[in-house]
């Protein structure tokens, strides 16, 4: 029988470690909407995502007041716009993002992701579309979230494309420069992209799942951080198993959560992400571990190294815990969405190198960063291109969610509210990389051996 | 189904009572009750029985939060799995 210790424990992790389950997201398959008639189309995406979703969020709820854990987001994925919308208009493909928002505020999810392409060898008429079409979508929608995919380790990475989303992120702060460049953070642009990933703004709907899936991504930092404060003066070989028990106890709440959930939708269980998502509130950050771990601040000599073992680690205790884990399982390093991170940007001790080494390690990429806007298109591209050659040549996902904030420069900070947080503008290297961008074309795959 | 009720907050005479009366009159079994008193500070956990009650669960929940703030205490109703699933393999 459980002991009234073990349910204190578990008690004292969601009201004060800031336990939670980060989101319920339900993936839809939209390929069956495929429509020659722009209207139907948008009808079709329109009923099938109402009449799919309708219950999700009062299910989320139920299972929250049920079990006392928070379910904080409930969300959708859906498949990538760019193959529903195969053969029709850039017009279609903004009328469609319209047609998500109003789905998505219908069901009551605060995001709908999959306004999605995947170019990572080649674009078709239908991508270009797409591409071209994300700022004005971004801009003139609530909840939908976009991401690309420009590269693989299979098939190198898309430097086209990657030249037109430094063009496409400059666009969309400019349309929304009255609201903090807000469209960047609903914006993504991954090498490696995973098809069942809950997490937001990356989520869409993979060609290889079935018709719709419950996906959930756990999160915990501060149960990390809280046991870790346990283990102060000990070895790595005790702070590696702290991890892994915390992590192992934290994926079983999602299993359970993600299993009831699944039942009483009637939709397919599909994976739990083993995430540790930070959130603004303090004791819910990554940076916070570091600390804990025995480093001043994030980004302090030593910071790649903290960062691999608790990624890793979370993996090993959480693995086990699940019978399904997938997504991008892991530990994210969002800037913005961080108190630890934001003052370690502050104080001088996280620059954007420093976070592009962590990257190596974390379970995405450079997230949430704000940057000058006064930035190049070029410059951005730069970056992504060395984010996705990262991914490439590590096998490993990465991602650029990056924010060229319209009108301001480092030492401001943009404000974006909620969960996104307050992202503080960071310098980015000002030399050149124009010549380089422009020669278009593709990183042909990289080579599978002699890996040194 | 099985929940598990705690309650925490200052001592104070008839938590007890005023707990135990509500889920008589709900009609729910306690299966186990274990209490302890740390310098003035209730802790309580009982282990009731849901399984003819499920359809109420949210009722019962509320109720036993609105005592809780009579009594200046927190008082929760959770599923038993939560636990089980965290603890027990």
């Amino acid at each position: 029988m459980i002991s009234r210790s073990e349910v204190l424990e578990t008690n004292k992790m969601i009201s004060e470690e800031n336990l939670d389950v980060r989101t319920i997201t339900m993936g839809i398959n939209l390929l069956d909407c495929a429509d020659s008639d722009p209207n139907k189309l948008c009808n079709k995406i329109y009923d099938k995502i109402t009449k799919s979703a309708e219950n999700l969020v009062k299910t989320g709820d139920d299972i929250a007041k049920e079990y006392g854990i928070p379910v904080v987001n409930k969300r959708i994925s859906v498949t990538p716009v760019a193959l529903v919308a195969n053969g029709h208009t850039q017009d279609t493909c903004v009328n469609i993002a319209k047609t998500l928002d109003k789905a998505a505020i219908n069901v009551g999810v605060n995001f709908i992701g999959g306004y999605s392409a995947l170019v990572q060898k080649g674009s078709t008429p239908s991508d270009i579309n797409l591409v071209r079409s994300i700022p004005e979508a971004l801009s003139s929608t609530e909840r939908v979230c976009s991401s690309v995919n420009v590269g693989s380790t299979r098939n190198g990475i898309n430097m086209n494309a990657v030249k037109k989303i430094g063009e496409v992120v400059k666009e969309m702060a400019y349309l929304t420069r009255n609201e903090g460049s807000m469209a960047c953070a609903k914006f993504v642009v991954f090498c490696n992209a995973v098809e069942d990933n809950p997490f937001m703004a990356g989520a869409f709907h993979g060609v290889g799942e079935r018709d719709k899936v419950i996906n959930v991504g756990v999160s915990g930092p501060g149960v990390v951080k809280y046991a870790l404060q346990s283990v102060r003066e000990a070895d790595f070989e005790t702070l590696c198993e702290t991890v892994k028990k915390t992590a192992f106890k934290i994926t079983r709440v999602g299993q359970l959560v993600a299993q009831e959930a699944s039942r009483r939708l009637e939709v397919p269980f599909g994976i739990i992400d083993l995430s540790l998502t930070p959130t603004p509130a303090i004791g819910d950050s990554i940076a916070e571990i570091f600390n804990e771990m025995g480093l001043e601040a994030a980004g302090a000599p030593g910071t790649t190294a903290a960062l691999a073992i608790l990624n890793d680690n979370v993996k090993k205790g959480g693995l086990m815990a699940s019978s399904y884990v997938g997504g991008l399982s892991g530990a994210f390093i969002p800037v913005s969405e961080d108190h630890g991170m934001i003052e370690a940007v502050q104080s001088g001790a996280l620059t954007l190198e420093k976070l592009e080494a962590m990257t190596c390690v974390c379970s995405v990429g450079l997230d949430m960063i704000a940057i000058p806007g006064d930035t190049s298109a070029a410059t951005i591209s730069g970056v992504i291109a060395d984010e996705m050659a990262i991914g490439m040549i590590n096998n490993k996902t990465t991602a650029v969610r990056i924010i060229p904030a319209y009108g301001k420069t480092v030492g401001e900070s943009v404000e974006f509210g909620g969960l996104l947080g307050t992202a503080p503008v960071m310098p980015v290297n000002g030399y050149s990389c124009e010549r380089f961008i422009r020669r278009g074309g593709r990183i042909p795959a990289p080579v599978h051996s002699f890996k040194n | 189904m099985r929940g598990i009720i705690t309650v925490l907050g200052k001592d104070r005479v008839g938590i007890i009572a005023k707990v135990c009366t509500y889920l008589a009159e709900e009609e729910i079994n306690i299966l186990d009750i274990s209490q302890t008193i740390v310098v003035g500070f209730f802790n309580m956990m009982m282990i009731v029985d849901l399984s003819d009650n499920t359809h109420k669960f949210d009722a019962v929940a509320n109720g036993l939060k609105e005592i809780g703030l009579d009594l200046g205490l927190e008082i929760k109703l959770q599923r038993e799995d939560i636990f089980n699933n965290m603890h027990r393999i």
